[in-house]
C-alpha cells in the first residue's frame, strides 16, 4: 500500500465518523459503558490481589531447632534449607533474640519473664520465606524432615484457607473481567454492524469499481480504532478522578486507611489506561472488521 | 474500429501500466464458451452460451425478463461466476479466477446500471473520482482526468452538486462519467435507461455511441425496442437461457 493511499484510507475513517454521527455517538458510547464497567472491575480486581499479596507476603516459616543442634547443626541446617528452589530468605534467630522478640511481642506484661535470659528455655530457629506464598506448606513439609528440626510452624491451616480464599478472589475477578471483555466487544460489534447496513451500497460499489477488499477495509479499521480509543479515554478519566478520590478519603481517616491497604495511583493509572485503551481499540477493530466481513462477499 | 480507446490519455495509460493499477490489454474480446449457469435454488438460468464479441463492437443484448439477461451481463463482470464453461475477457479467464483477482478484472470494465449507483453523501465530482482513488490512481491526475469525463457527459457545471440534486439523465451521466474515468477497454450497461424517459433515453444512448466510436466495446442489457430499432446494432436475443438469435444490425423483435 502506498504513503498517501494509507493518508486516503485515514482521512476516509475520520471522514465517516463524523458522516455517520449517530452511529459513531451510538458505537462510542457502548464502547464508553462497558470499558467504564470493565474498569471499575479492574481495578477493584488489582486491589483485591494487592491486598491478598500484601497478606499472602506475611506467611513466613518458623523453624525451630532441638536443644542439642549445635553451631555446626545451624550451619548444616541453615545450608539445607537454602538449598531447597522456593526458598528467598533465611533468617537465623539465636535464643537471645527469640527471647527479646518474644518479650516484645508480649508488651507491658514482659516483665514476667524476666530472669529467663539466664536459662533459656527457647530453642534457636530460622524464619524462612518462600519465593511464592502458595510454597510455604510444601517448604514446611520438606524442612520438618530435617536433622535437629524440632518443629515447623506457618499456621497450618489458617495458611491453606487464606490462600484458598486469594485464589478464589482472584479466578472470580478474572472470570468477571473476560466475561465483561466479551459482552463489549459484541455489544460494540452489533453497534457497528449497524452502521455498516447503512453503509452497504457504498461497499458494493467500491466492489464495483474494482476496490480490493483490503482497500474497502482499511477505512473501517481505521474507525473502529478510532471509536475504540474514543471511547476508552472518558471512562479512564473518569475512573481515575474517582479512584484519586477514594485514595484521598481512605487515607484521610485511620481504621479504613489501617484496613485496606489501596494501590497508589501510580503506576496503576498508568497501566489502566494503557489496558483500557488496547482493550477499545482492540474491541473497536475487531468489531468494524467483523461486520464489513459480510459484505464484502459482493 | 481504428483509433485511440476513448479519451485516451497517453501520460495516462503509461502512467497506470508503470503502476500495475489496471490492468490494460489491448486485445479487448470477450469469449464464453458453452457457459452454464445454476443458481442454488436449481434455477437453470443460462444452457451452454456461446459467444464472441470483438474489440470496439456495440451490441444489444434482448429478451423477456428473467430469461437470463441478467446472468449473462453480471458473468461478465464476475459478479456470478458459471458453474460450468469458460469465460475470457480481456486476457482474463473469468470464469477461473482468483477471489482477490477479481478487482483487477473490474478494473478493465465500466459497469453502469439501470439505479445508477451512486453515492448520495459524495458530489458528482467525488462519485467520479472515487473509481480512480479505488485504484490508486496518482493524485494529481485525479482532478484533470475527472473533469475531462465530466465534460464529455457534459456535467462539468454541476460537479459540486450532490446526486440527488440531479434529474435521473444527469445522474445516469454521472454513472457513466464515473464508469468511463479508468479508461476501460468495455462498458457493461444493465438497463441503463430503464428509469429514463424516452428523450433522456436518446441523450444516454447518444454518449453510448460516442464513446463506442472511440474504440469502447458496449455490451448493453435492454428493454427499449425503440432505441435498438434506430440506433442499428448487433442484437444477441437471450430466451430460456439460450441464445436464439445473434444479427449484425438487428432488431428488437419482440412487441412487448
Amino acid at each position: 500500500m502506498k504513503i498517501r493511499t494509507l493518508g486516503r484510507h485515514i482521512r476516509e475513517g475520520v471522514k465517516n465518523l463524523g458522516r455517520n454521527g449517530w452511529m459513531t455517538f451510538a458505537s462510542i458510547s457502548a464502547v464508553m459503558i462497558t470499558l467504564l464497567i470493565l474498569g471499575v472491575f479492574l481495578i477493584l480486581a488489582l486491589n483485591v490481589n494487592y491486598m491478598a499479596q500484601t497478606i499472602e507476603k506475611q506467611v513466613e516459616i518458623r523453624v525451630f531447632l532441638d536443644v542439642l543442634a549445635d553451631k555446626t547443626a545451624v550451619t548444616q541446617v541453615e545450608g539445607q534449607i537454602k538449598a531447597i528452589p522456593n526458598v528467598s530468605s533465611v533468617q537465623f534467630i539465636d535464643k537471645q533474640q527469640g527471647l527479646k522478640q518474644f518479650k516484645e511481642s508480649l508488651g507491658e506484661k514482659a516483665y514476667l519473664f524476666d530472669g529467663l535470659e539466664e536459662e533459656n528455655p527457647l530453642p534457636d530457629s530460622f524464619v524462612v520465606k518462600t519465593a511464592k506464598p502458595e510454597d510455604t506448606p510444601a517448604v514446611a513439609k520438606q524442612i520438618k524432615a530435617f536433622n535437629h528440626v524440632e518443629n515447623v510452624n506457618y499456621g497450618e491451616g489458617t495458611v491453606e484457607q487464606l490462600f484458598a480464599t486469594t485464589r478464589m478472589v482472584r479466578n472470580i475477578g478474572i472470570v468477571f473481567i473476560v466475561a465483561l471483555g466479551f459482552t463489549a466487544m459484541f455489544l460494540i460489534a452489533n453497534t457497528i454492524k449497524l452502521t455498516i447496513v447503512a453503509r452497504r451500497r457504498e461497499i458494493e460499489i467500491m466492489k464495483l469499481v474494482g476496490a480490493t477488499n483490503w482497500f474497502i477495509r482499511w477505512p473501517f479499521f481505521v474507525e473502529g480504532l478510532l471509536m475504540g480509543v474514543l471511547g476508552a479515554v472518558i471512562p479512564i478519566a473518569i475512573l481515575l478522578a474517582g479512584y484519586y478520590y477514594l485514595l484521598d478519603s481512605v487515607q484521610n481517616n485511620y481504621i479504613t486507611a489501617s484496613l485496606f491497604k489501596l494501590l497508589p495511583l501510580f503506576p496503576l493509572a498508568n497501566q489502566v489506561a494503557l489496558l483500557l485503551i488496547l482493550i477499545g481499540a482492540f474491541i473497536g477493530i475487531w468489531g468494524s472488521l467483523v461486520s464489513v466481513r459480510r459484505f464484502l462477499r459482493v | 474500429m481504428t483509433g485511440k480507446p476513448f479519451l485516451f490519455d497517453d501520460n495516462f495509460r503509461v502512467k497506470q501500466i508503470l503502476h500495475d493499477n489496471c490492468s490494460w490489454d489491448v486485445n479487448l474480446l470477450i469469449e464464453m464458451f458453452d457457459v452454464w449457469k445454476t443458481y442454488p435454488n436449481g434455477t437453470n438460468a443460462l444452457k451452454g452460451i456461446n459467444i464472441r464479441i470483438e474489440k470496439g463492437e456495440f451490441v444489444y443484448v434482448v429478451g423477456p425478463s428473467g430469461a437470463g439477461k441478467s446472468t449473462f451481463i453480471k458473468l461478465m463482470y464476475r459478479e456470478e461466476k458459471p458453474t460450468k464453461g469458460q469465460i475470457f475477457l480481456g486476457g482474463f479467464n473469468v470464469s477461473r479466477i482468483k477471489e482477490r483477482q477479481i478487482p483487477i478484472v473490474r478494473r478493465s470494465i465500466g459497469v453502469v446500471f439501470q439505479d445508477f449507483k451512486l453515492l448520495p453523501t459524495l458530489t458528482v465530482f467525488e462519485n467520479v473520482a472515487f473509481a480512480m482513488e479505488v485504484i490508486e490512481a496518482p493524485t494529481k491526475l485525479i482532478k484533470p482526468r475527472v473533469m475531462d469525463v465530466l465534460g464529455l457527459v457534459k456535467l462539468k457545471h454541476k460537479a459540486k452538486m450532490l446526486p440527488g440534486e440531479l434529474s435521473g439523465g444527469e445522474q445516469q451521466r454521472v454513472a457513466l462519467a464515473r464508469a468511463l474515468v479508468n479508461n476501460p477497454g468495455i462498458i457493461i450497461a444493465d438497463e441503463p435507461t430503464g428509469n429514463l424517459d424516452p428523450e433522456t433515453s436518446w441523450e444516454i444512448m447518444k454518449l453510448f455511441e460516442e464513446i463506442n466510436q472511440r474504440g469502447t466495446t458496449v455490451v448493453m442489457a435492454t428493454h427499449n425496442r425503440e432505441i435498438v430499432n434506430t440506433i442499428r446494432k448487433r442484437v444477441i436475443a437471450i430466451e430460456g437461457g439460450q441464445i436464439v438469435r445473434d444479427e449484425q444490425r438487428g432488431d428488437y423483435g419482440y412487441e412487448d
